[in-house]
């Protein structure tokens, strides 16, 4: 690999929030130098259209995520837990407000 | 325990079957894996080669309004090409690595890109015919199996809407002018029909990838179908606009409910991906020049980076 291979910028992950009330989603990456700048280039690429009123960027290798490995170990056990959902408990029709 | 391959294989189809989306950490073929490589990384290039042949034209529009319309429009395309790149980094490849496999022809792009602009209708009919036809190609990949890709298509055709749009509103707006634009707007016309049929690739009897991308999800419909759409779609639109296309043996054929249309010059098609079309060398010069005249900046704010960390550190 050339020495300019190896001098990429760090990719950011870039969250939006579309508007007031609403959470910050993800909505893709870029790369930049430092954060100021992603902040400026996730404005430039990912908000040309008020698609958002508030920005996060955070650098990608500064995210801990789950692995598709762990998916059983961890998300499995709430598949037999019907009981945490609403329509676990039948209520008859007549009672209101519930 | 470790999975093995064919558990992994296994995981794979059913994730498929079930119609749901591969993302970018899940277990995948390895042909799987660079089919889309080769895919996403052409697509991002054409976005941003495709950046060329209007950027010309910004600063000769004729009023302030068209000028803000295809800074804009050419605003966009190299925003396609980011989230492009994006998605097809996620896939383990590198952007300096993609940036280096376009400069060097090892990765392709849109040949239609390839072609001239020689008259301002131009910037018209590529919003109409070839922003168009990207559309009906888009459209579906919006659905493709990989979740990155298809996020950022459907990203992409919200504002690829836009393009069109303007592209016949420029054309309807010479239409209303004199002999002379009129006449323009056909020659451009007459000059990009077949190039944007060809944007579909090659016929699906000579297209050997297409069975396999479409078993994977990762393509929705053949290039003839995408083809034949195009063309229905299109004929209305030009009896609206008053132009015509170069194509003797386009007529609505009613028993198909379709349009029967001539066969693209291949030959043509396959000079041009093969890179001796009458852009290619000019194309990849200017965007060469472009990445080796922007290395200071990159180089300035890599510094800069640098040292606001040791100021804060110290």
């Amino acid at each position: 690999m050339s020495e300019e291979l190896q001098a990429e910028w760090p990719l950011y992950e870039v969250f939006v929030r579309g508007k007031r009330g609403l959470n910050h989603v993800h909505v893709g990456s870029l790369h930049a130098a430092d954060d100021e700048m992603a902040v400026r280039h996730a404005r430039d690429v990912y908000t040309r259209r008020n698609e958002g009123v508030s920005i996060w960027v955070v650098r990608a290798d500064a995210i801990t995520a789950s692995s598709p490995d762990e998916k059983d170990p961890l998300f499995a056990p709430s598949g037999d837990k019907v009981y945490r959902h609403p329509t676990f408990y039948a209520i008859p029709d007549n009672v209101p407000h519930m | 325990m470790t999975a093995t391959e064919s558990e992994l294989q296994g995981g794979f189809d059913q994730t498929l079957a079930h119609n749901d989306r591969i993302e970018p950490r899940d277990w995948m073929p390895e042909g799987y894996r660079k089919t889309l490589v080769r895919q996403i990384a052409q697509h991002a290039h054409s976005e941003i080669i495709g950046m060329q042949p209007e950027g010309g034209w910004i600063t000769r529009a004729p009023s302030l309004r068209r000028k803000a319309i295809l800074l804009a429009k050419v605003q966009d395309e190299a925003g396609h090409g980011l989230y492009l790149y994006s998605a097809c980094e996620t896939l383990g490849v590198s952007r300096a690595e993609l940036t280096e496999m376009l400069l060097s022809g090892r990765q392709k792009y849109s040949s239609i890109f390839n072609y001239p602009t020689l008259s301002y209708a131009d910037v018209g009919t590529i919003g109409w015919l070839v922003d168009g036809a990207a559309i009906c190609n888009q459209v579906p990949l919006c659905r493709t199996s990989f979740g990155p890709y298809g996020r950022a298509m459907i990203r992409i055709c919200k504002e690829e809407s836009f393009h069109q749009r303007q592209g016949f509103e420029l054309l309807m707006t010479m239409m209303r002018g004199t002999d002379a634009q009129r006449a323009m707007v056909q020659e451009s016309v007459d000059r990009f029909w077949w190039p944007a049929l060809m944007m579909f690739g090659p016929p699906d009897d000579e297209s050997p990838n297409t069975a396999q991308s479409m078993a994977w999800g990762i393509k929705r419909n053949t290039n003839d179908e995408l083809r034949q759409r195009f063309v229905d779609m299109s004929v209305p639109q030009a009896e609206a606009l008053g132009v015509t296309f170069p194509d003797p043996e386009l007529r609505w054929n009613d028993e198909r409910g379709a349009h029967d249309f001539g066969t693209p010059d291949w030959d043509e098609f396959m000079q041009v991906v093969k890179g001796d079309g009458p852009c290619n060398r000019q194309r990849i010069a200017h965007r060469r020049r472009a990445h080796e005249d922007g290395a200071w900046v990159r180089e300035a704010a890599t510094a800069f980076a640098a040292r606001s960390t040791t100021e804060v550190g110290a």
